[in-house]
This record gives C-alpha cells, sequence and structure tokens, in this order.
C-alpha cells in the first residue's frame, strides 16, 4: 500500500512529454494536480464514470499520443461498462489506472465494492484486458511508470492506495478553460 | 435517390466525422454497419449510451469529431454525461431513433420516449426532428454546422414514422 501523493508523484515523476492525462473525478484530480497544474491534464470535476471513455476518445483520435486515465475505484465503478468497451477497440496507446482504497473519499470514506472483495483488475483481465497490473509496493509503480511512455500497450492497473485524505489541491475549475488549454497542449486547436 | 441512413452516412462524412459510437439498435442498424465498414471511421459499440457522451468529448480533446447514435431510451442514461458537455462547452452530435410514438406497440418504450425532447432541452441540447426521409440529410448537415462550428449540442431525432414499425423478424 502506498499514500496516493507519494504514488502520483512516482507515476509521473519522468513523465513523457506526449502523455496526456484524465484524471477522475475527486481525490485523483487533486492528486494530479498536487504536482503542479498541466496543460496535458483534462481535469474533472463532475461526469462520475466519465474519466476511461473521454481517454478512449481521446486515444482514438491521438494514435501517436500516449492517454492515461488516472481515477479512483468508485469512479471506475461507475463505469464499469467502459472496460469491456475499450477491451474490445484495444487502442494500444490507453492506460487505464485506478487508485483503490476501497472507499468513497469524496463523500466521507463509504466503503466502495472493492472493499468487499470486488477485483478490478481480474474484472478487467475477464474484459479482456491482456496488460493487467497490480501494484502495491514502489517497485512496482516504477514498472508501471516505465509503461506510459510509447509503445506501452493498452493496459490496465490498480495503485492499492492508503486509506487517507490528503489536503485537497484544486485545479482551474472552468470547464471551458480546461478543454481549450488541453485542446492547444495536444495541437488540436490553434 | 438513397435510403436515408446512406444519405445521412454521407452527411457525417461531409462532416468530418472520424468516430461514431451507438448502442446496437434497429432503427440505427444500416447507417451503423456502413461507418463499421468504413476504415476512416472508428465505429465504438458501448454498453450505455452514456458512455458515448464521454468518447465524444475525448475525441473532441484530441481534434476529433464524434457522434453518438441511440434509441430514445438511451437518452434517459446519458442525463448526468451531459453535463460535461455544458460545462466545458463540448460539440455533441446524437441521432435518436425514436420509439414509444406512432405505430409503438411496446408500453414500456412510451415512459422515455415521450420525455426525449423536454428531458434534452432541460439539459440544453437542441432538439431537430426528422418525420420524412428527405428531411433527415439537411437536419444533418445543418447541426453538424452548429454543432462542430458554434461549440453547441444537437440531437436530430428520428421519428419512428420515418423509421417504420418495430416488426419481429423471428
Amino acid at each position: 500500500m502506498i499514500e496516493r501523493r507519494e504514488a502520483i508523484k512516482r507515476l509521473l515523476a519522468n513523465r513523457p512529454r506526449d502523455l496526456f492525462v484524465v484524471p477522475g473525478l475527486g481525490s485523483t484530480t487533486w492528486d494530479v494536480t498536487s504536482l503542479g497544474e498541466d496543460a496535458r491534464d483534462f481535469h474533472l470535476w463532475g461526469a462520475m464514470g466519465g474519466a476511461a471513455m473521454i481517454g478512449l476518445g481521446l486515444a482514438l483520435a491521438q494514435p501517436d499520443k500516449r492517454v492515461a486515465a488516472i481515477t479512483g475505484d468508485g469512479e471506475m465503478l461507475m463505469g464499469l461498462g467502459s472496460l469491456a468497451t475499450i477491451a474490445v477497440k484495444r487502442p494500444p496507446n490507453l492506460a487505464i489506472i485506478v487508485f483503490d482504497n476501497g472507499v468513497y473519499g469524496e463523500t466521507g470514506m463509504q466503503p466502495s465494492h472493492t472493499s468487499s472483495g470486488v477485483d478490478l483488475v481480474a474484472t478487467a483481465r475477464s474484459c479482456g484486458f491482456a496488460n493487467c497490473l497490480d501494484v502495491g509496493s514502489e517497485p512496482e509503480l516504477d514498472t508501471l511508470a516505465g509503461k506510459l511512455g510509447a509503445g506501452g500497450g493498452l493496459l490496465f492497473a490498480r495503485v492499492k492506495i492508503v486509506r487517507e485524505e490528503p489536503p485537497r489541491v484544486l485545479p482551474e475549475r472552468d470547464g471551458a478553460v480546461i478543454k481549450q488549454r488541453f485542446r492547444r497542449a495536444i495541437g488540436a486547436a490553434p | 435517390m438513397p435510403h436515408w441512413p446512406d444519405r445521412l452516412y454521407a452527411a457525417l462524412k461531409r462532416a468530418g466525422v472520424r468516430q461514431v459510437g451507438y448502442v446496437p439498435d434497429a432503427g440505427h442498424a444500416r447507417l451503423i454497419q456502413l461507418c463499421c465498414d468504413d476504415p476512416g471511421i472508428h465505429d465504438v459499440a458501448l454498453t450505455t449510451e452514456e458512455e458515448g457522451v464521454a468518447l465524444a468529448a475525448g475525441a473532441w480533446l484530441g481534434g476529433q469529431r464524434a457522434v453518438l447514435l441511440m434509441q430514445s431510451s438511451g437518452v434517459g442514461n446519458c442525463i448526468n454525461m451531459l453535463s460535461l458537455i455544458r460545462t466545458c462547452r463540448f460539440p455533441m452530435l446524437m441521432f435518436v431513433t425514436m420509439r414509444g410514438e406512432w405505430e409503438e406497440f411496446n408500453p414500456w418504450q412510451v415512459p422515455m420516449g415521450s420525455t426525449v425532447e423536454p428531458v434534452l432541452k432541460l439539459c440544453q441540447v437542441e432538439v431537430e426532428r426528422a418525420s420524412k426521409p428527405d428531411d433527415v440529410e439537411p437536419l444533418a448537415d445543418a447541426a453538424a454546422q452548429r454543432v462542430f462550428g458554434a461549440d453547441k449540442a444537437v440531437a436530430v431525432l428520428l421519428s419512428q414514422q420515418l423509421i417504420g414499425k418495430k416488426v419481429w423478424t423471428k
């Protein structure tokens, strides 16, 4: 088990220039923002259950760029069907990374289904993700980080994180601003 | 004159659409097949329609245009995800085959079918309706222009009268 802020720092310490990130609603958005706001991140303040599918649309549109959706277990559970959709479509440049602490951090730490035995790695594998990582230590985190560059392939990773509530680090909240700066960063808008 | 789904497909190609999300649907069957056969289009079969809203947002972030094809019952599945479209002013183009009207035989289709228009309007999605085959292509052209040119969300409803009464093949 890893502290979430340590996990995100290690994961993105040597972030490839062409890695674009979709952090899911809630804690993972604050985690990614704790590293500093970056135009290559499309932060979600809502749209629960949508992070992985936004990642899919983006990965299909930009096959030469690497895309990572980094979200929490509760957000992933709300869009569980998207794991099936993504595995069937098999984009080679997409990583789905779930920070799993078994609780809904934003609403008061109520248990999610992963606390009761729902196994997201097994779920992803049964959907057809050939490359699944179960990350619980710093060396494993470094292995995952190494796959976030070009040629890493379609992958699913669960990162087991400590149940804690570090201070929120809030990014820009205007969705249109986040969208436009992201599109400029990826070269999709003037 | 080609059948309306072929003309709708032509309109999507003219608009530069590169991603098509859909939940399999009898009314959209011909259009879906045309998209699946087109190597220039990413066809994405969805487990639920809200995935297609998020897909379209992601496509736009990466510089591609997407559309979402669904049946009227799917509109209800999209409501919260449409907040992503409205908050971020993403372009969003939907084609909705209608059930629950005209010669409907299944009462379970009526509640969602009859609320599609007000629900979409409450979500600030503009609604157009095609009732005759000749309506479809010009409505699609105009909607695509306004969606991708002016960052609007537009749903084109394809009336059950246009699609025809559902007939079970077996």
